[in-house]
């Protein structure tokens, strides 16, 4: 018998985060490494049982072998679990077909018969793209206080850039009068988070009444809270202050992690409270040596440094040579950086080889950020211009 | 998966280190930045394939009992086996604890009897080291051995150990237990390999009269009716028998051939508990060299020569060299540190001038405050 769950959450990780190119080629946006330890997805999931919610079905399509990989059974986030835990949520084929999800509001639809064994109250729809640490258990208080049917979490964003995000617009109690979708002239600054607490019978309502839509995209931005907002239905804002990003690019990937860095980091992932939980590797612990000059940065298990590495983010098991100089760059798992190579303003993703004295990224970050994808080999004294992006080996 | 069950002793040698078991086992003393020394024979019998290992506790196990859990963080969180820590009352025929392997062995006598597995691989845990004990099973069966015991060439001193003999075909033919036979010897390394059925009539033999010796009343006299074979064993072992070569073996592992010896090998890692701590963070005025560092500590000032375990914070203007800091250890701003070990959790306020030497490093307790 499967117990009731006052919770239930839907976490969205099929997206293919095409604007982060060669670095999503063979894995899911969620799956890509950040912060010199974790994948995207470690933060959703981290908030997910630090929140006090130990039900959550993760929805992939996209190249999902290696987040499947990564998740498992859910037992780096406590979520391997006798009633509840992590399920991973495919698409599938039943008699009427098979179909793939197409859209967000579609993937929850298709799902509504898990959720349902749970018989929730209310069901958290999230994205597996964002990075930030939230308890989720206030909002769902706040939901709760409200008598609302749906809650949307909202950042308080500059209004120059507000023209970007979904933007709520509310009264003064918080309570969503209208929502514009990257409005060209935005009237307020609360821009959607992708965190949405809904109703459970609410929700499912509204899933089905889309799904027999034929005209509708089946999507939460687009579709399901328009269509809610039309309804009346009572829909609240929670206004979340604190670190949120969306790793949507290759530049806003690069940002965050240099977020990391710092004496007072906007991101403080050493605070004890609320850790982001992440699978583990055994790895020795990492060798400095004799050569090395480091300088704010941060350095995970497995490495050897020789070389000089400043305001960088380095993750396990990478090698860096004598005389090789890193500055401001994110290397991933696994490179190596041969002698006297020298690497600025890039990411170097897994197990690519930079050969002794090439020269990536330019000095003062012109041209934008230089992405060297996995397994990429950076001959001898080749060179990389600032921006340019090399999926392919370069001898 | 290997038709062995392990069997590892956690208390054999806790009266060689005073300082450091005061307050924990030998199995539980932290090494190599992020290890505890039974990570060492844990993982080697897991990278051996043996899915069903038994702990055999005697005191003061709760960090221990801690530290493993279920066993999960070696993969031994099995549904058949796994991993069992064996209390030292678990049979009611034994009223006292145990003082050596034999006695212990007693005491873990169901559970060897109840276990399936064909043989079994006996070990300590007073070592770091990276030992390939499916080659050592493997060849014990090839040699179709009774008894296969693991030993190392190395310079015997004044401390007594327990010494083979053997003749040309690696058959051991004398045994001196714990002998003072200064020079360089064969010396045992405390890893047997034996049949199960071959071990239970060894113990019940044991109980019937009265033995306490494994080597010295059950394998010696027995040289000639059993196949006792020797398995040379020539990579790094840091043996811990006291402070002096706890700092020693820890401090070789600042060189890239002892590291790779232990580390090294991508098909025999070594497992640790999971701590979900942050990586290591370097700040500005940082300045390290030649250090070993595990992950969540914060470095703000200059490290040279150093064992830095987990979350360990340097602050400004401090100078740490040649020291072993252990586990959430503070060092203050412009503090002075020379050839120290510092046990968990210690508080180094500002400023303070701290030194021992090479041969004698100083040494702080668990949570001090200086």
């Amino acid at each position: 018998m499967i117990k009731k769950k006052k919770c239930v959450a839907m976490l969205l990780a099929g997206g293919q985060g095409s604007r982060l190119y060669s670095l999503t080629t063979s894995v899911a946006k969620p799956a890509v490494r950040f912060g010199s330890k974790y994948r995207i997805i470690d933060f959703t999931l981290s908030n997910c049982i630090n929140s006090g919610i130990d039900t959550v079905g993760v929805l992939t399509q996209y190249q999902p072998l290696e987040l499947n990989d990564y998740i498992g059974n859910g037992e780096p986030w406590d979520l391997d679990r006798t009633n509840g835990g992590v399920h991973i949520l495919p698409p599938y084929q039943d008699t009427k077909g098979a179909a793939w999800y197409k859209g967000t509001a579609n993937a929850i639809y298709q799902n509504i018969a898990f959720m349902k064994r749970y018989n929730p109250e209310y069901i958290l729809v999230l994205s597996g793209d964002h990075i930030y640490k939230m308890d989720y258990s206030k909002m769902i208080d706040a939901h709760i206080k409200n008598g609302a049917d749906c809650t949307i979490a909202v950042l308080n964003v500059p209004i120059e850039e507000a023209s970007r995000f979904g933007i709520m617009n509310t009264d003064k109690n918080n309570r969503i009068v209208e929502f514009e979708e990257k409005p060209a002239k935005p009237k307020s600054t609360k821009a959607s988070m992708g965190v949405y607490v809904f109703s459970a019978d609410k929700l499912f309502s509204y899933l089905e009444a889309d799904e027999a839509d034929p005209n509708s995209s089946n999507d939460f931005g687009k579709n399901i809270i328009p269509n809610m907002l039309n309804d009346n239905c009572v829909m609240y804002a929670y206004e979340f202050s604190g670190y949120w990003k969306d790793v949507g690019t290759i530049s806003s990937l690069w940002e965050a992690n240099m977020d990391l860095l710092g004496d007072n980091p906007s991101l403080d992932l050493n605070s004890p409270d609320n850790r982001v939980y992440y699978r583990h590797f055994p790895k020795n612990p990492h060798y400095i040596g004799n050569d090395a000059k480091i300088k704010n940065s941060l350095i995970a298990e497995g490495c050897e440094i020789n070389g000089t590495v400043e305001n960088s983010v380095l993750f396990d098991s990478i090698t860096v040579e004598k005389g090789a100089v890193i500055r401001n760059s994110v290397i991933m798992s696994g490179a190596t950086v041969r002698s006297d190579a020298n690497i600025n303003y890039s990411i170097i993703a897994e197990n690519a080889d930079v050969k002794s004295g090439a020269k990536i990224g330019d000095e003062n970050g012109k041209g934008g950020i230089t992405v060297v994808a996995n397994d990429i080999t950076v001959g001898e004294n080749q060179t990389v211009a600032g921006g340019e992006m090399i999926d392919k080996n370069l001898q | 998966m290997s038709n062995a069950l392990g069997i590892i002793f956690s208390n054999i040698h806790d009266k060689y280190n005073p300082e450091l078991t005061k307050e924990r086992t030998v199995a539980s003393i932290p090494f190599a930045c992020r290890y505890r020394l039974i990570d060492f024979a844990l993982s080697n019998m897991v990278n051996a394939g043996i899915v069903n290992v038994g702990i055999i506790a005697n005191k003061h196990y709760q960090s221990l009992i801690n530290h493993v859990g279920s066993g999960k963080d070696w993969d031994l969180a099995r549904k058949n086996g796994g991993l069992v820590i064996i209390p030292p009352f678990s049979d009611r025929s034994y009223d006292s604890l145990y003082h050596n392997r034999l006695e212990a062995l007693k005491s873990a006598q169901v559970y060897i009897s109840d276990a399936t597995e064909e043989y079994v691989i006996l070990s300590d845990c007073d070592a770091a080291s990276n030992i390939p004990l499916a080659d050592v099973l493997a060849k014990h069966i090839e040699e179709n051995a009774d008894v296969t015991c693991v030993y190392r060439r190395q310079t015997v001193g004044d401390a007594p150990e327990t010494v083979f003999t053997l003749n040309n075909k690696g058959k051991i033919t004398d045994i001196g237990v714990y002998t003072n036979m200064p020079g360089q010897r064969n010396v045992s390394i405390n890893i047997t390999v034996m049949k199960r059925s071959l071990l239970l009539t060894f113990i019940s033999d044991a109980i019937a009269h009265g033995y306490s010796s494994m080597s010295r009343d059950i394998l010696a006299p027995n040289l000639d009716s059993y196949k006792i074979m020797a398995y040379k064993f020539d990579g790094y072992y840091a043996q811990i028998n006291s402070l002096e070569s706890y700092y020693r073996e820890d401090m070789r592992l600042l060189d890239k051939d002892v590291r790779d010896t232990l580390f090294g090998n991508d098909e025999r890692p070594v497992y640790t508990r999971i701590k979900d701590s942050f990586s290591t963070k370097y700040g500005d005025d940082a300045k390290v060299v030649n250090s070993m560092i595990a992950d969540g500590c914060i470095i703000e000032g200059t490290v040279e020569n150093c064992i830095l375990h987990r979350c360990v914070k340097v602050g400004k203007g401090a100078v740490v060299k040649n020291s072993i800091i252990m586990r959430d250890t503070v060092i203050s701003d412009n503090a002075n540190l020379n050839c120290v070990v510092s046990d968990r959790n210690v508080v180094v306020k500002d400023g303070r001038n701290l030194s021992g030497c090479e041969d004698l490093p100083f040494y702080i307790a668990k949570g001090k405050m200086i």
